[in-house]
């Protein structure tokens, strides 16, 4: 079987993996790494979105061989310690989340957002966030917590 | 108030957890030595089912067995059971056919479980079921509940009366004939309530483990009501007793009533677990949820409503047929009669009502509850009568809804159709809605679309619905095979923390937040003091769950009664320490007082006395802190509202997009404002969904079309406008929170009034009706008087 090799929320990883074997299977199976979801099958729902090389991912639809070298930021890596990463903390604040299942690809799906754009507006997430279904909140609240998170990201600078 | 208590919106305890990717779902568990099933479901809609040969798959590399319907059959592993039983018009009990774990003799839908697979790996799994021998021989298979009911049609289960679950009636026929000889106008309607699939995002998943030493069985799963399960699938599945039977429904992403019922995978993973002597953990794929949650709605009506000249309604008449899928789910047969009929009278004073509704079998998978679950097909049909009864009559839509409510001094208000409301105020939802959506300054808004092109319309519904389904007696007798009460134990700590133990499920409505804020308010204690645990058979001494918008109502009185008896016994140790009469104790803000003097103990020394009695009248009183309460409602709650929908249409393309949503509702008291929105978010999201996007729909052989993301439209944050939210309560008068519930609300009022709106767009054109999903196609048709695509 391959090996790769990445990193992970900055740590050096390295695994065996089948050749089929995707992204999101290498993060939850080989390395306990739950936070990111998988909630379809099509590449459609976006619960698994993370970072690689800095770009927003659906780690569904990437096998982990082609990971292979890459940095991979995931959920579990925004906060430090205790602190929220300003876009959780505006999640939170603005009750962006219900039941938590889309929440982690929706927040990494949303900071990438912010980094190309500190004051998105309504239209622009909605956009922007097409690709994530979340069927809890409507979505009026995640709009919401995204506008206040790319701010507070851009004022955290 | 307490600073965290009831009406404060507070930010969510269980968020941070969520927001770390620290949740803990189903599918995240890893229990050591797990190995894999992968469950092999039918391709065909109907089909003889006959040897399954496993020989080549258990040589597979890495299987560590495979079980088929035989293997089930000799542990004498019964069917998966129904929950509620309907009669007949007659008074014969309705056709309750097995539901085999997995299938035997024969397939009756796509996605009907043949087999399992189980292996060190789901892929490997996977790859052996390639290699199972299935011989199998198609039947001709019947999806339509129309042609379910032609003579000669395949028949789904053998023993009853063609595809006919069951032929059943509410109301008084006689006096519906009568009123309808007196009408003045009669409004009809024949609709459709579009099949949906309730997709929470968390697909559901399954670990059984055995524990050889103990003997005890453990079903970590993704359940609403984990009491509910343990008990279906001990006594009637696998038989095993509660006392060694442990359900934990951890983290749960999403519900919407697709995860209350007992569902094969459950058994399956569970009775193998023992067999195979490891943990077997299941996860559905989503294609595979598609084949295998239970779906919702699927009605098909026939409706008319009869009226004086004043356009007040005499009756009202509904004939309903509800597709019950291929087999009966925990409480499919519950759904389309006491949850819908009961509700025809909906939010006016219609004197007499009849339905009739038959449930047929069809292959198809199983339909249940899906948020709402009855409620909303109710206010879709009156809502559409009523705003086609309203252009018949040349009456203006609002009037007409004011000349027929229930006047706010009409309660408690017995309907023909065996509910009695407690309370409302259908006027104040409605003009509250009809304000905040500005829909005086509609007509303008209207003439400048038209300067742009599009078609704009506006749509009303007023609605009421019913939820914590009780009492159980009652409940009883109309054919529950369960109790209806919830269950809430507080547990005082020595150093004055508390734990809650609720027999209510959380899966999004944020109960760790609210239980926690009653607690507050009532104790004096500060949230990072409180608890709140749910999902553990083996921590909770019992509970209904999670679903019916029930959980405050129900389980929030049970909070309640529980804590009267906390208080109650901390009263009694405070005047002991206090060496003052139990009558002269006040509790407030935390603080025990003797009435007039300035003695005062903390929450906290009275838990600490009440563990470490050395100053306690043991002689009167046991130690310890820690209550339990069971509650059984006396009668449901009713939350009503007024929701108003304002669309604008391209003619270019059919395309609807909802510029405006406005809902007023009346939910009771509101222990989290932030919350309570929250949930009227989605519930209305989920509603525009039903009808402009969402459709579950089979093609004439019984496959699934509509099987995955790709063909499943979900309504999607481009697809959704931010909506306008407030609230005008009444009070439950039968409950000490006045509480009523608003996990439905929003997806029970909202259909209606799109589709108003979207008829009102198209008022130009000549449509009376459309059915859902009001898809760009129909519509595109309509405009351009093609039929075939407005029809499809």
């Amino acid at each position: 079987m391959p090996k790769v090799s990445m990193t992970v929320n900055g740590k050096n990883v390295s695994a065996e993996v089948e050749g089929r074997t995707l992204l999101v299977q290498l993060l939850r199976e080989k390395l306990g790494m739950t936070g990111t979801h998988v909630g379809c099958d099509t590449s459609q729902c976006g619960a698994c979105v993370v970072h690689v090389d800095g770009k927003s991912v659906k780690s569904c639809t990437m096998l982990a061989v082609q990971a292979d070298g890459a940095k991979i930021t995931t959920i579990e890596g925004l906060a430090t310690g205790n602190d929220l990463h300003p876009m959780q903390a505006a999640f939170k604040e603005h009750h962006g989340l219900q039941c938590g299942f889309c929440t982690p690809g929706m927040v990494m799906s949303a900071v990438e957002l912010a980094k190309h754009n500190s004051n998105p507006s309504e239209h622009e997430v909605r956009e922007w966030l097409e690709g994530n279904i979340c069927r809890c909140t409507g979505y009026h609240n995640i709009v919401k917590a995204v506008q206040a998170g790319a701010k507070a990201m851009a004022a955290a600078k | 108030m307490a600073v965290d208590g009831i009406g404060a919106a507070v930010k969510r305890k269980e968020d941070f957890r969520f927001l770390t990717g620290r949740g803990n779902y189903t599918d995240d568990l890893a229990r050591p030595g797990q190995a894999h099933a992968y469950v092999v479901r039918s391709q065909a809609a109907h089909a003889t089912l006959g040897k399954i040969g496993t020989a080549k798959a258990l040589k597979a590399p890495g299987v560590v067995a495979v079980f088929t319907g035989a293997d089930l059959a000799a542990d004498n592993i019964g069917g998966l059971p129904c929950g509620w039983g309907i009669k007949n018009k007659d008074g014969s009990a309705m056709h309750e056919p097995a539901h085999p774990v997995l299938a035997v003799g024969k397939v009756r839908h796509v996605g009907d479980p043949i087999a399992v697979v189980i292996a060190e790996t789901l892929a490997q799994a996977k790859d052996a079921a390639e290699l199972l021998d299935i011989d199998m021989k198609e039947l001709p298979a019947v999806a339509n509940m129309r042609e379910a009911l032609k003579p000669g049609a395949p028949v789904v289960h053998d023993g009853g009366s063609g595809n006919v679950c069951f032929d059943w009636h509410l109301g008084d026929a006689d006096a519906v004939a009568a009123a309808f000889k007196k009408a003045h106008k009669v409004a009809k309607i024949d609709l459709v309530n579009n099949r949906l699939v309730a997709n929470a995002m968390e697909p559901r998943a399954a670990v059984g483990e055995f524990d050889r030493a103990t003997g005890e069985y453990t079903l970590y799963t993704t359940s609403q009501n984990p009491h509910v399960i343990r008990l279906l699938m001990g006594a009637f599945v696998l038989h095993i007793p509660e006392s060694r039977l442990r359900v934990f429904a951890p983290d749960v992403g999403g519900g919407f009533g697709s995860k209350i019922y007992h569902y094969a995978e459950e058994a399956i993973v569970t009775w193998a677990s023992a067999k195979v002597g490891r943990p077997v953990k299941w996860t559905a794929e989503r294609s595979e949820s598609f084949l295998s949650d239970a779906h919702g709605r699927d009605h098909v009506t026939h409706a008319e409503l009869a009226l004086d000249k004043d356009g007040k309604f005499l009756a009202l008449k509904v004939d309903t047929l509800s597709n019950m899928g291929a087999y009966l789910s925990t409480f499919a047969p519950a759904i389309p009669t006491y949850l819908y009929a009961t509700l025809l009278a909906g939010v006016y004073t219609t004197p007499a009502i009849y339905a009739e509704v038959k449930a047929i079998f069809t292959n198809t998978v199983p339909v249940d509850a899906y948020r709402g679950a009855g409620r909303p097909e109710a206010a879709f049909l009156l809502e559409r009568l009523v705003d086609i009864a309203a252009a018949e009559m040349g009456m203006d839509r609002v009037e007409i809804r004011r000349r027929n409510f229930i006047p706010s001094n009409a309660f408690p208000y017995q309907t023909p159709v065996a509910l009695q409301y407690d309370s409302g105020d259908y006027n104040a939802t409605l003009e509250g809605a009809l304000k905040l959506a500005d829909y005086k300054g509609f007509e303008a808004r209207r003439a400048d679309a038209k300067k742009r092109g599009k078609l704009r319309g506006i749509g009303i519904s007023t609605y009421v619905e019913a939820c914590g389904i009780a009492p159980s007696n009652i409940a009883g007798a109309l054919g529950a095979r369960a109790g209806l009460y919830e269950c809430a134990n507080v547990r005082v700590h020595p150093t004055g923390s508390i734990t809650l133990f609720t027999g209510c499920h959380s899966h999004g409505q944020g109960h760790e937040t609210t239980y926690a804020q009653l607690i507050a308010e009532r104790l004096g204690v500060g949230l990072d003091q409180i608890e709140v645990s749910h999902g553990d058979t083996n921590k909770i001494p019992f509970g209904m769950g999670t679903y019916g918008s029930r959980s405050l109502a129900v389980g929030g009185t049970a909070v309640v009664k529980a804590l009267d008896k906390i208080v109650d016994k901390a009263k009694k140790i405070a005047a002991h320490l206090m060496e003052a009469a139990e009558a002269d104790i006040e509790f407030k803000d935390g603080k025990f007082t003797v009435a007039g003097t300035d003695k005062a103990k903390t929450f906290g020394e009275i838990a600490l006395t009440a563990y470490v009695p050395h100053n306690f009248p043991l002689d009167k009183l046991e130690p310890g802190l820690d209550e339990t309460a069971f509650y059984d409602p006396k009668n449901f709650t009713f939350p009503g509202g007024a929701h108003i929908c304002e669309v604008e249409i391209d003619p270019e393309t059919g395309v609807t997009k909802v510029v405006n949503f406005t809902a007023v509702d009346d939910v009771g008291r509101v222990i989290n404002p932030m919350i309570v929105e929250g949930q009227v978010h989605g519930g209305v999201a989920q509603g525009i969904g039903q009808a402009l996007y969402e459709n579950c729909v089979y093609d004439d052989n019984g496959q699934l079309r509509s099987g995955s993301y790709m063909d499943y439209q979900m309504p999607r944050a481009d697809d959704l406008p931010s909506f306008k939210v407030a609230t005008a309560i009444t009070l439950c008068t039968h409950n000490p929170l006045g509480v009523k519930g608003v996990g439905e609300v929003g997806a029970i009022g909202s259909p209606p009034a799109v589709i108003n709106a979207v008829v009102d767009a198209l008022k130009d054109h000549g449509v009376r009706h459309i059915d859902m999903p009001a898809s760009p196609q129909k519509i595109w048709g309509i405009i351009n008087g093609n039929r075939r695509m407005a029809a499809e």
